[in-house]
């Protein structure tokens, strides 16, 4: 929302950017800078009046909530973390699929009490756990999960899965699902009212190419 | 906390500093005088009151948001204000008991234990108002006006209204037979129009397709005039409590269209700020650039009840300083107060008191102080010439 004609929508580099492009592309809009080249984070589009801001994946929600962007794209994960409704998920763009899943040692010998999770959803996990009656503690970490349970920092983690490749390298197997991942479209909830015609047009573009995908 | 940090204050909490406080001031008084032509009394809530009577009929949101404390007299747990309206409320109710309609309006700190948006205050500048004894839309009407008018006051024009109406989902709710739990669900999904999971949820409910469909539609019913009439099409077959609470809304809309040709009014039947708190119409208002309302409020007419005089409600509350912040108009922030020597001569005292009646700021030097006039914001000062006391540009 740096000005008020203008549509700027917030992606995060990697796997998000890649798979919104071809959606975008359907809806019309295409960037005119690479983001892998460029050292520009507000890259411009065929569309005069659509930008794109680059930014780190968990800070779409915040930019999007607060207006410094019109729309992102965000993993649910990102968005169950961030909590609260302050933003609209209008779309599932079904993009960037995954599970937020416990995995652990495939024989976990369980003297504690207390399990231990090693996690950076923290939110998540408390929530996962709390449904279950189940009291743990939550260690937050912010990278490298599977190494925790292999030098004693942790029984168990919470992380995505795609493929469990890792897991697997690390002697870990998946053991409770949580939740399906997938990306959303997010709006911020003054920019839908006064952007209207614009954004819902774009909703209704991207709902086509999702469902064409 | 090292002794370097001990002037630091709490987040969310500010003070408010020279020339802003005066700003902040005179909005204050501009906006309090237009109630008061609207024929708006003012009451002052206290600051802190028993947490039952704080809380009464406000659901659990605002429970989280306030500050609690124990009284030492009593034991009892007080709660220091978090919002004004059920305050507002409560006197409606209980001191005063009317039985023509009253028109209040309050002006006050609050303070929430959660911040509340971007870099949110803590200690937000309250101002509102709310008219009690009237349950039909001409009441409603008044307050959509009157939250337009005093937000051109401050010189804030380029407006858009959301409209919506927390009697058309608690009806359709109720039809499908939804308990708590998947109400609260369904109303989350609801504030993040996140379809897929209104779906799945809907799925797992107990209401029947057409109830379903009803009520996911409400996901998709925002927009201008014409979705109005689109509802009224997606939620036909639905009771007439619901076509009631449609009726309603519309009704208010073409109230508005006819005397607010300027406004934008949107139309959201899946906004349901306060819904613990609202019964019918609630609103919000945005202005372009601001990611967040600035204003709110809507009918609430069950608070009243447990204070013994249900009666029907409506108002609205913003925060004066965010207003303050958005104010566009010009303000004259040039020096124009007069420097007075250091002097006990009673002529010269006698100036000063003609000048300050006359609505000048007069300072008085002091004796040995640091600074001219200039220094001290002065464009002029007081000089002894030809045996009288005149004032002279600096």
């Amino acid at each position: 929302m740096l000005m008020n004609n203008l549509l700027t929508i917030a992606l995060s580099k990697g796997r998000i950017f890649k798979e919104t492009l071809p959606l975008l592309a359907q809806a019309g809009i295409e960037p005119v800078d690479d983001p892998d080249t460029s050292r520009k984070l507000i890259l411009d589009t065929n569309q005069a009046e659509v930008k794109l801001v680059i930014i780190r994946a968990t800070d779409v929600p915040t930019y999007v909530e607060y207006g410094a962007a019109d729309m992102g794209v965000a993993g649910k994960d990102v968005l169950m973390e961030h909590g609260g409704n302050g933003l609209y998920e209008p779309v599932d763009l079904g993009i960037a699929k995954c599970r937020l899943m416990v995995a652990g040692p495939e024989n976990p010998h369980n003297g504690r009490r207390r399990l231990r999770i090693a996690t950076k959803f923290v939110r998540s996990t408390r929530r996962y756990y709390a449904d279950r009656r189940e009291q743990v503690e939550i260690i937050k970490l912010y990278g490298s999960m599977e190494l925790a349970p292999l030098v004693g920092l942790a029984d168990r983690i919470v992380d995505l899965v795609d493929t469990g490749n890792t897991l697997k390298a690390n002697g870990l197997v998946p053991l409770e699902h949580i939740a399906d991942i997938s990306s959303r479209l997010v709006v911020n909830k003054a920019a839908m009212k006064m952007k209207h015609e614009a954004i819902s047009q774009l909703i209704k573009q991207l709902r086509v190419a999702c469902s064409s995908q | 906390m090292s002794n370097k940090d001990q002037w630091l204050l709490p987040e969310g909490i500010e003070e408010v500093l020279p020339p802003e406080a005066w700003r902040l001031e005179r909005a204050r008084r501009e906006i309090l005088d237009l109630f008061s032509g609207w024929g708006f009394e003012l009451i002052m809530p206290p600051f802190i009151e028993y947490l039952e009577s704080l809380l009464t009929g406000t659901g659990n949101d605002l429970d989280l948001q306030t500050f609690k404390l124990t009284d030492q007299l009593t034991g009892r747990l007080m709660g220091v204000r978090a919002d004004m309206t059920p305050q507002a409320a409560r006197i409606d109710a209980h001191p005063l008991k009317r039985d023509v309609p009253s028109r209040l309006c309050y002006t006050g700190t609050v303070l929430r234990t959660r911040p509340d948006g971007f870099a949110g205050t803590r200690s937000p500048l309250q101002v509102g108002a709310e008219l009690f004894g009237h349950a039909g839309i001409e009441s409603d009407v008044e307050i959509l006006n009157l939250v337009l008018e005093s937000l051109s006051a401050m010189g804030i024009t380029k407006v858009h209204m959301d409209l919506g109406h927390v009697g058309i989902f608690r009806a359709l709710a109720a039809e499908a037979g939804l308990d708590d739990q998947q109400e609260t669900a369904l109303f989350d999904a609801l504030q993040r129009k996140a379809s897929s999971e209104i779906t799945e949820l809907l799925v797992a409910s107990r209401a029947t397709g057409e109830q379903a469909r009803r009520l996911a539609c409400l996901a998709e019913l925002n927009g201008g005039y014409e979705i109005l009439e689109s509802a009224r099409e997606s939620l036909a077959g639905a009771g007439n409590e619901v076509m009631a609470a449609l009726d309603n809304l519309c009704a208010i809309a073409d109230a508005m269209r006819r005397s607010r040709a300027d406004t934008v009014l949107f139309y959201d039947l899946a906004e349901l700020r306060g819904y613990n708190f609202h019964t019918g119409m609630v609103f919000a208002v945005f202005v372009p650039g601001r990611g967040q309302e600035i204003a709110r409020g809507g009918r609430y007419n069950d608070i009243g009840k447990v204070f013994g005089g249900a009666r029907p409600a409506t108002g609205f509350s913003m925060d004066l300083k965010t207003l303050v912040d958005l104010d566009t108009r010009e303000y004259d922030l040039s020096d124009d107060a007069i420097f007075s020597p250091a002097d006990s001569d009673p002529a010269l005292i006698d100036t000063v008191r003609a000048l300050r009646a006359a609505g000048e700021r007069v300072l008085f030097e002091l004796p040995g102080q640091n600074g001219d006039a200039a220094a001290m914001g002065c464009d002029r000062v007081i000089v002894h010439e030809d045996g009288a006391w005149v004032v002279k540009p600096v």
